[in-house]
Order: C-alpha cells, then structure tokens, then sequence
C-alpha cells in the first residue's frame, strides 16, 4: 500500500542501518527512548534493536495509552456497567485490561453487562440514538491523537440533544508524561541521551510542542514516523545530533507532522476539555496537569458527574513489572511472571494486553533472543 | 492505540463532512470533521474512523530520497539510485 511498503524498503533499511553503524562512535553509547508504544512495537516487528550497534540501545517508554491507564479506571468503567447498567462503549484495546481482583471489560460482559466494542465514537453515538431508552456512556481513552474524535462526539451529541449519551473520559496528555520521564531521569531514574518523539500524537499538536524538551531538560528530540525505516532514519538523525554537540526538536515524519500541528483539531480539544488539576498514571503516579476532563459547557456529558463510583483500593498483581518498565527503569524479562504466569493469552498485567506494550512486543518477537543482543534498559 | 493508516480519498459526500476511503482493496467511511479542504484523491491518515491529517506526497517523496542518501553515502560501490 501506498506510504506503508516504500517505507518498509528492504534495501533502504540496509542503506540505513550501514549508516548507523558507521555514525555511532565506538566510544560513546547512545541511550534512546522511543516514548510511544508503536515505536516499541515497530522495532521488536521488523527486528530494528537487532540491526543496531551495540551501543545504539532502545529504551522503551510510557507511550501506550492503555498501559498507562490506572486499574482503578478500568474498574470505575466496570461499575458502570454493571452497577449502574448502561450500555459501556469501548474501544476493543481495554476488552481484556487486568482491573482489581483480575477483573475485566470482557469477563463483565460475559456475565451479562451491556459492553460494546465500537471502532469509532460515531458508532457510540449510533447507539445512543438507536437506544432511546438506554444510557449509552463512551469509554474514552487515548493520547491526543485520539481526543479529537472524542471531542467531535461531544459535540454532536450537545448539538444533537443526545441526553442520553456520555462521556468517560480517560484522555491524557504527552508532553506532561515526558517532562516526568526527563525530570526523574539520571541515577535514580533512567539515564537516556535521546528522544524518539511521538508520531500520530505529533500530527494533531504539532513538533513546536516538545521544544521544552532541549531546552529545559538539553536533550535532543526526532519526531518519528511509525515505519521501520522512520525508526530507522530518527535514529541516525539523533545520533548525528548527538555526534555533532547539537540538541533540537528535528522532524523526520513531514509527510504528516508539521510545527504547528493540525489547528481545528486543536481548537476542537480546547473547546470541549479543560485539562484535570492532577491524573494517576500507571507507573508515573499523579501528574498535574496531565490529562483531560470535560469543560463545564459540556459537563453534563460528563458520565463522572452523571454516575457516582466509588472504587475500593485496587492492588496491582503481585509481581507485575509494569510500573517499573512503563518509567523505562526495567525491561519485561525482569518480570519474574513474563512468559510464565503472564503471556497475551493470560495477561497479568496492561504491557502485556497492549499489542503496544513492552511485555507483549518482547513476547510476540523478542523473547528468544539472546540476552547480549535485546535492546535493554541500561 | 495511536496508530493510524494512510487512506486515500475515493468519494466525499455532499455535507463534506465523511468520506468513503481506499485502504488498499478495502473501503472504509472516514469522518472529516477534523480537516479542511479534503478533496478526492487525497491521502489522509485515518485513525478511529477519523481522517487527522493530510500526508503531504512531496514530503514523503524528499524523506525517502533522504533514506537513499543515506545509505549510498556510507557504501561507494552502491549503484546511484534511479
Ligand atoms: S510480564 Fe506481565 S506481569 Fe510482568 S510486567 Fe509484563 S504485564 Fe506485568
């Protein structure tokens, strides 16, 4: 298909890793967070750590919004279902998410709950319509690639007088996730020396956003596009930024990132969301300013405020890594349940239900590698 | 959860707003609330049923050119490519 198979170019991607390996001085490491979760995943598919030098090292970030999301919201959307029995719609990725107790989306809808996989929130608003008599709350989830379509649903259903339609609303926000990554980084945290900076998320806010991330944190950031020679390409862009003393925001993906981002969905996010005083992220803790809430024009949209849930503490599985490698600090083969107790058929743990995720990237194509050449958190 | 794929614009309806797109034998409705001036023919990346943005074709073109670059820099014996 067309932007897909040029970019997958066996050849190229020879070219390119020839390139690398004749950038990357020998007497230096080169630490690189890739933040999204389709980065990761790009990388273990097309066996991108495999074709590197062995000081040009990957380092897997927080950038999947399903693994980042807290169990406790995975329940509180449970409870929607079945305590408050509305018919809950989602997006297939949180079907099989671990909540408290084991719980999940898909065991709640084998006992009954009215639990609705939808690909688009037009299909939300769909059924709203078409089930008058029940409410229908959409369980949004997502980076800001994802809100502006949740943010066209709200206002559909405003204009629409869809009352009996809400909202979930579980979107959070990039840069504040990287700023936490940058600031705790060192010792304590995870020594790194780049950023491969978010692609999709990138069309809608723009490569302007991240210029924080040189000049507060002197660290140089390449948007990357999600395909192996976009991957590929960032890498050798950061590691000639790195070669030659400077620190920028550079964009490899132009085809679809430009600085300033795609404005009416910009202007539609600001519209229908204020940003939450503080939002717990699996892994991070409680960031400020750091995800989503519906503005006060839109609040009686907002299925927080129509539904009241309280949800008990919810343990994270004994042993689960997730926390730990979602910062970047450890890597899925330091979980003692990988591959054993957890897999993608019997997950334990959110890495490892996300296509996106670390656990189950390293499981589908990396676990058999040896341990001298998987990409590892150094 | 953030991927999106490269669709091309086959029909837009009268409102403007949805489009039917191509994703290789496939067609699929794509909404377009969130981008101005699509036209038939168009490539946009399409994520949840949404077209987010536009891909520029020249862009794509000078970013494998630079790939090429690239890799013929590093080998002397690599044929120029076409
Ligand atoms: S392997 Fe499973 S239990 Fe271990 S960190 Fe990954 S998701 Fe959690």
């Amino acid at each position: 298909m067309k932007y897909i198979d040029e970019f997958r170019d066996r050849d190229l991607a020879r070219g390119l890793a020839a390139a690398i390996a004749a950038a990357a001085d020998p007497t230096r490491q080169y630490r690189l967070i890739e933040f999204c979760g389709g980065h990761t995943h790009a990388i273990f598919r097309y066996g991108i750590a495999d074709l590197m030098p062995t000081n040009v090292r990957c380092i897997h970030g927080p950038g999947c919004p399903v693994c980042v999301l807290p169990m406790a919201r995975i329940d509180h959307a449970i409870a929607l279902a079945t305590r408050h029995g509305v018919t809950l719609c989602t997006y297939a990725d949180l079907m099989r998410v671990p909540a408290g107790e084991r719980r999940t989306l898909l065991k709640a809808k084998a006992a009954g709950a009215d639990i609705r996989m939808i690909y688009s929130t037009q299909d939300a608003l769909r059924i709203a319509r078409e089930n008058p008599g029940r409410q229908v709350v959409f369980f949004a989830i997502g980076f800001e690639t994802t809100t502006p379509p949740t943010a066209v649903a709200a206002k559909v259903a405003k204009a629409q007088g869809l009352n009996n339609f809400s909202i979930f609303c579980n979107h959070v926000l990039t840069p504040p996730a990287l700023r936490t990554i940058l600031a705790t980084a060192g010792p304590q945290g995870v020594r790194l020396d780049g950023i491969l900076g978010p692609s999709h998320v990138s069309t809608v806010i723009g490569s302007r956003s991240y210029g924080f991330v040189p000049q507060l944190f002197g660290k140089p950031v390449v948007i990357a596009g999600f395909e192996p020679l976009d991957v590929m390409q960032s890498i050798l862009m950061l590691i000639r930024q790195l070669n030659e003393g400077r620190c920028e925001v550079e964009n490899q993906y132009t085809r679809a990132v430009t600085p300033e981002g795609n404005r009416k969905a910009q202007a539609l996010m600001a519209e229908v969301f204020r940003p939450r005083e503080t939002f717990e992220w699996r892994g991070l803790g409680f960031l400020p300013d750091s995800a989503l809430r519906l503005a006060d024009d839109y609040a009686n949209l907002d299925a927080e405020r129509r539904f009241a849930v309280t949800i008990g503490e919810v343990r994270e599985v004994k042993g689960c890594e997730c926390p730990a490698i979602l910062r970047g600090i450890k890597e899925p083969t330091d979980c003692k349940l990988f591959g054993t107790v957890c897999t993608p058929d019997n997950p334990m743990g959110s890495c490892m239900v996300s296509s996106e995720g670390a656990c189950a990237a390293y499981w589908s194509y990396g676990r058999f590698r040896e341990p001298g050449f998987r990409s590892a958190t150094v | 959860m953030c991927l999106a794929i490269p669709a091309r614009i086959t029909a837009i309806d009268p409102t403007g707003q949805s489009a039917t797109v191509a994703l290789g034998a496939v067609t699929r409705d794509c909404s377009l609330a969130l981008i101005e001036d699509a036209a038939v023919g168009d490539y946009v990346l399409m994520h949840v049923g949404y077209a987010l943005n536009r891909i520029s074709a020249q862009e794509a073109q000078q970013t494998l050119a630079l790939m090429r670059e690239a890799g013929v820099l590093v080998d002397p014996d690599r044929p120029e490519p076409a």
